[in-house]
């Protein structure tokens, strides 16, 4: 299966069903449904199975394809438009996901900047202990916080006994507790990229540095953390991203005032059973997403080459 | 030289035990004879007991394994697939196209996944079940798959399928003798990661799902979305056992097979 | 040193109705817009010892896998026994490759490797053990046939990647710079290994390296090669005595080049250090441009001013020495600026050397000993 005759012209056909056969997946699997969202986004909520209208009927013949078109329309768009809880939610989101990115940040790097300096052997160990709670179910760990910052849980319990606080304040359904959820479940996603890329750092290119007299922060400033920008670059979008659309954090751990966007879809898909008006958000996350998603697959696809 | 600083060692100490806290406190309540938080009742495991009988639960953990072992051994094959496609055919028509379907279900979020993939299913009026979440699930993991086992063939030397083939044996041979072997221990992590992003997943469960495929996240999310249960407890405790035993059972035959070497067998 | 038996008087090129094993016709392989092979010809005989010198970058190793069949190629063509390998993969090719860094596969031990080759022919399970416990033995290492290529030391995993090529007794084999990655010591020991498996063997070695020394030592016949060009393809001594340019004569150890014109009689040339005679008639037009090249070893150094009639003779003055050990190294700046290298051998004790530095002397060459350059 493998090209080492280079610039050959014919594929095989053992080699285009090793390209077709994952193509043809995702493009029925993944690319078609986003298509699917677009147009029912463009139609209306109906009491009927499935719940929205219209259906394209091809034995109807040309007649049902023009019917179906002239059936799509923008009303979607505009109650999410003028509505200002969609506008909020969507912007909540962003605010939550950018700070919580910015969280991750802060407390991952020093966490993969301190295992790449460490002796190789227990480097791999290190990275074990840190990916291990990633294994262990993304629900589990997010309803292991609930049992932490309950009213009566063994956070504010451990505050009162050392008397930092009076009454044990409330953790739960509010924003503290989402950003707490959100950097705890994310950082692995945070250590990873960042530790690949500072982990391949030249030690000799800090020694050059000291040689040249500069001082261990400055070579830091001057030579590790400019060097780490695509590290820092793939880790923050990597959190960012799916943290923007991010429904179970917020729902167990967050309030309920101003919900994010991905608890908006949900609530008005399973709530509202209103797939057209959920369909249109997800289409306006989506469209809030894409330059992000190109820049991280613009990325990741330059990273794999430079290898 | 490798010095490990006091700061480093603080920030990796640090992080580690925020990561493991959350867990141990879930686990040491898990066996509170009590049922409230606040009120520490003695060690008991009355809940851990109240589990077995509990067969909904136990359907749910069965559905969710039988769906994880599908959707991991179809998203292993697809993604392993995918990935010698993107680092081994070069430039090829539809190549920017499909390595964007492969790297953009890394980062969406999981409600427009979820969304997309079941209005897909009623559109061609699928019954939603078993099989739509697994085939939900296999996308969503392909992908995963996908970049993992890219990574290791990208680092792959090629001057070993030369050599294979020098010395005679044509691509296929050469991808199953020298290749495969090789990369095996990429393809085993990323169907274990597979593995546990099914088991793991609510969300695209959520979505996707059916009358009689409850998956264990679902059930979990629907007793615990009103608050915190000790049974919960029980049950996730179980799943965390579980999977660090498998975890470390795992790292253990890594260790005793790069130590043994593999059999002497020639291919 | 060790040396092994000269092939006396094996110079199949030079039989005109000898026919080579492997032809190379106008071959050219471009990248992008580069030619890393450019329109190249060659012939190499059965039972040769062929070894392919040159800078980096120089294209060596790309027509090794040309040869191969790990590139496709531009242009030309490659014959083996008469038969054009462009249509052949490289997995049907009777020709084996031993790579630079042995590409061992890891996942097999030492015999696994070995058999790996003979296995993909179809070969009975007992021969397959048999010729695998012949050749590890003839490359001595019986004993490792159940060690991983891990737990083997540089040489012994060179020795297990040239066995596993030998084993199937290809028409050619191709070693893509072996000696590369082994300590001096080691690699002047293995070079003989090579040598006298390739004799005893009777099988065709085409070798790549950018080592003089080791081309000189090992080949039959070296091809010298320049962006992707032959220069020049003769015997190592030839290359050495007569190089055909002054590009192959800088290349291939130390030269002096005096730039002059053709004199009348086409035997002697007029440069800006005087008139040098040669010994035989130079290939040009008289007052043609001729570059005469001398090596250093063939220059003589005297205190005193030689007898009139001494031909090639003019004076110097030391620049700088090098001391060796086995030679020590002269260069003398003579009377139109130019340094020349000289090299004397340490015949003698230090103490009777005389030559000093800034010492005014006598440089002077046989005629035998120049070669004329038209290019």
């Amino acid at each position: 299966m493998t090209d080492t005759m280079t610039g050959q012209p014919k594929r095989s056909r053992a080699q285009r069903l090793v390209v077709g056969i994952p193509y043809a997946w995702l493009l029925v699997f993944f690319l078609v449904p986003f298509l699917i969202v677009l147009k029912i986004s463009l139609s209306q909520p109906a009491v009927a199975q499935p719940p929205y209208t219209p259906l394209i009927e091809l034995s109807a013949g040309w007649r049902g394809v023009t019917g179906f078109l002239t059936g799509l329309s923008f009303g979607n768009y505009t109650l999410i438009g003028s509505d200002p809880l969609y506008l909020l939610s969507l912007v909540k989101s962003v605010e939550i996901a950018a700070f919580s990115t910015l969280l991750l940040l802060a407390i991952g790097y020093p966490i993969a900047y301190g295992i790449a300096r460490t002796p190789r052997r227990i480097q791999t160990a290190l990275m074990t202990l840190v990916m291990l709670p990633f294994w262990t179910a993304f629900l589990i760990r997010i309803y292991a916080w609930m049992n932490i910052l309950q009213r009566d849980g063994p956070l504010n319990q451990l505050l009162t006994a050392l008397h930092i606080v009076n009454a044990p304040p409330i953790w739960l359904a509010a924003d503290t507790a989402v950003y707490i959820g959100i950097v705890y479940s994310y950082l692995p996603f945070m250590v990873l990229p960042l530790y690949a890329t500072l982990e391949k750092l030249d030690e000799s290119l800090l020694e050059a540095a000291a040689n040249l007299g500069c001082r261990r922060w400055k070579a830091f400033w001057l030579v590790t953390l400019p060097l780490s920008a695509p590290g820092v670059l793939a880790g923050a979008l990597l959190c960012f991203i799916p943290a923007v659309g991010e429904f179970v954090i917020p729902d167990l751990l967050g309030g309920s005032q101003a919900p994010m966007i991905g608890q908006t879809i949900w609530t008005e898909f399973f709530g509202n059973k209103d797939w057209p008006a959920a369909a249109a958000v997800a289409v306006a996350l989506v469209c809030l997403l894409v330059t992000p998603i190109i820049v991280f697959q613009h990325q990741a696809m330059r990273a794999a080459e430079r290898d | 030289m490798r010095k490990v600083s006091a700061f480093n060692l603080a920030a990796i100490l640090i992080g580690v035990a925020f990561l493991y806290l959350p867990i141990a406190v879930l686990v040491i309540y898990s066996f509170n004879a009590s049922r409230l938080v606040a009120v520490w009742g003695g060690w008991s495991t009355r809940w851990y007991a109240e589990l077995a009988g509990d067969a909904p639960l136990i359907d749910s953990a069965l559905i969710s394994i039988r769906v994880a072992l599908v959707a991991a051994t179809a998203s292993t094959i697809l993604g392993t697939l995918a990935a010698v496609a993107l680092v081994r055919f070069g430039r090829f028509r539809g190549r920017l196209v499909f390595a964007s379907m492969i790297y953009a279900p890394l980062v969406m979020p999981e409600v427009i996944t979820g969304l997309s993939m079941l209005l897909l299913f009623v559109a061609v009026s699928a019954d939603r079940g078993f099989w739509t979440v697994a085939i939900a699930h296999t996308t969503m993991a392909m992908c995963f798959v996908a970049v993992i086992v890219a990574a290791r063939l990208v680092d792959f030397d090629m001057n070993l399928e030369e050599a294979a083939m020098d010395l005679g044996a044509p691509p296929l041979r050469t991808f199953l003798t020298v290749t495969l072997p090789l990369i095996l221990p990429a393809i085993a992590a990323a169907w274990m990661l597979a593995f546990a992003l099914s088991l793991d997943d609510l969300v695209i469960a959520s979505f996707t799902t059916g009358p009689g495929a409850t998956t264990l996240p679902i059930r979990i999310y629907s007793e615990v979305r009103l608050g915190v249960k000790p049974e919960m407890n029980a049950v996730c405790s179980i799943m965390v056992g579980g999977v660090g035993l498998a975890v470390i059972a795992a790292s253990l035959l890594t260790k005793l097979s790069a130590a043994r070497g593999a059999p002497a067998r020639s291919p | 040193m060790q040396t092994v038996r000269s092939k006396r008087g094996f110079a199949p090129w030079a039989d005109a109705s000898a026919r080579p094993l492997l032809r190379i016709e106008g071959l050219s392989k471009r990248f992008g817009g580069v030619a890393a092979v450019d329109q190249l010809s060659l012939d190499i005989y059965q039972g040769e010892f062929f070894a392919l010198l040159g800078p980096s970058g120089c294209g060596k190793t790309t027509l090794l896998r040309l040869i191969a069949g790990f590139e496709r190629l531009d242009g030309g063509c490659i014959l083996l026994d008469g038969i054009d390998l462009a249509v052949v993969p490289p997995y049907r090719r009777p020709v084996n490759m031993m790579f630079q860094n042995y590409a061992l596969f890891p996942h097999l031990n030492v015999e696994a490797n070995v058999a790996f080759g003979l296995k993909q022919e179809g070969l009975p399970r007992a021969e397959i053990a048999q010729r695998v416990a012949d050749m590890l033995a003839m490359v001595k290492l019986d004993r490792f046939g159940r060690r991983k290529p891990h737990e083997l030391s540089g040489g012994e995993r060179q020795r297990v990647a040239l066995a596993r090529s030998l084993v199937k007794r290809p028409r050619v084999l191709l070693l893509d710079e072996p000696l590369a990655a082994l300590d001096k010591k080691l690699r002047d020991a293995t070079r003989f290994e090579l040598m006298d498996l390739q004799r005893r063997l009777g099988l065709t070695f085409v070798i790549v390296t950018h080592d003089q020394s080791e081309a000189m030592i090992v080949a039959d016949r070296i091809g010298v090669m320049d962006r992707g060009r032959l220069m020049q393809i003769a015997p190592p001594a030839e290359i050495y005595e007569r190089p055909n340019s002054r590009w192959v004569a800088d290349f291939v150890g130390d030269v002096n080049v005096f730039e002059g014109r053709v004199g009348t009689d086409s035997t002697s040339i007029e440069g800006t250090s005087g008139r040098f005679r040669v010994a035989t008639k130079i290939d040009a037009e008289p007052d043609a441009t001729v570059w005469l090249a001398v090596r250093p070893e063939k220059i003589r150094i005297a205190h005193d001013a030689p007898p009139l009639e001494l031909e090639n003779s003019f004076a110097g003055t030391i620049a700088d020495i090098g001391y060796l050990g086995d030679l020590t190294i002269y260069k003398l700046r003579i009377a139109d600026g130019s340094i020349v290298t000289a090299a004397i051998a340490n015949s003698g004790q230090e103490a009777t050397r005389t030559l000093g530095w800034d010492d005014r002397v006598w440089l002077s060459f046989p005629p035998e000993a120049a070669i004329a350059l038209t290019r």
